[in-house]
């Protein structure tokens, strides 16, 4: 059951993701990426990690992808013209150089057996949380707090309406 | 299963730079930077189940908080310049010689 579920969200998954890619409209790639994430969120709650599952829906899905909605309804999009030129050569050897990567990284991951631990491990908020607060993260992450600081002044100086 | 989310997560990853390569709209490519980042973020969980070891989400975590910081700063630079300039053309992106 849970193998018949990965496939049908894994599939979805890449689905939506080359539809991120392939669209010419802004607007129709953030939706396709919204579809991606819930799917992907899907992925991680059923590898067992519940917490950043939801963590993947409110945050990724909900707060980010808003955030670039509104954007996109703010400045007039507009669907892209063709490339000429440059950009046709751009385009292949963008694809010459992502074929190589995907050859070379799955050439490794082909190697590699993995296999699900053999001890079942509570991936909880609260195992999570326990983990996080532990000396050896507990500085990072008071860290990303001063970075969400940085980024929210940082995001209204930069927008900010000249005066 | 697990080995199959791996190569999702490659795939993933592969679709998205060649996203950022391909599209011309800025905002289309922040958006594969994050599909990259959520690449990254499912390579971290597989390898969390598969070590049984929670480190892996905790990266997930901070990579969570990194992906807000970047498009919240990311999309402001988008207002600023589209402002500016009027076009979110990457190709207008030339101001610094680059």
């Amino acid at each position: 059951m849970d193998a018949i579920l990965f496939y049908c969200l894994a599939a979805l998954t890449l689905v939506s993701a080359v539809l991120v890619v392939a669209q010419r409209h802004p607007i129709g790639s953030a939706l396709a990426l919204i579809a991606t994430l819930s799917a992907l969120s899907g992925i991680f709650g059923l590898l067992g990690s519940p917490f950043i599952a939801v963590l993947q829906l409110v945050v990724y899905a909900g707060a980010i992808m808003v955030l670039f909605l509104f954007v996109l309804m703010l400045v007039n999009v507009r669907r892209e013209e063709e490339r000429s030129g440059t950009g046709r050569r751009l385009r292949w050897t963008a694809l010459g150089v992502c074929a190589l990567f995907v050859a070379q990284v799955g050439a490794v991951l082909t190697r590699l057996e993995l296999a699900p631990s053999a001890t079942p491990f509570a991936a909880g908020p609260r195992d999570v949380a326990r983990l996080l607060f532990r000396p050896e993260y507990l500085y990072a992450f008071e860290a990303t707090s001063v970075l969400i600081l940085a980024a929210l002044v940082g995001a209204i100086a930069l927008a900010r309406k000249e005066p | 299963m697990l080995q199959h989310a791996l190569y999702l997560s490659l795939a993933l990853f592969a679709i998205g730079a060649l996203g950022v390569f391909l599209r011309r709209n800025v905002i289309t490519v922040l958006m594969c930077i994050e599909l990259m980042l959520n690449a990254a973020n499912l390579a971290f969980v597989v390898f969390s189940r598969a070590w049984g070891s929670l480190s892996g989400q905790v990266f997930v975590f901070f990579v969570l908080t990194v992906a807000a910081a970047e498009a919240a700063v990311g999309l402001a630079i988008v207002i600023a310049w589209q402002r500016h300039r009027d076009t979110l053309d990457v190709d207008a992106f030339d101001s610094m010689k680059g």
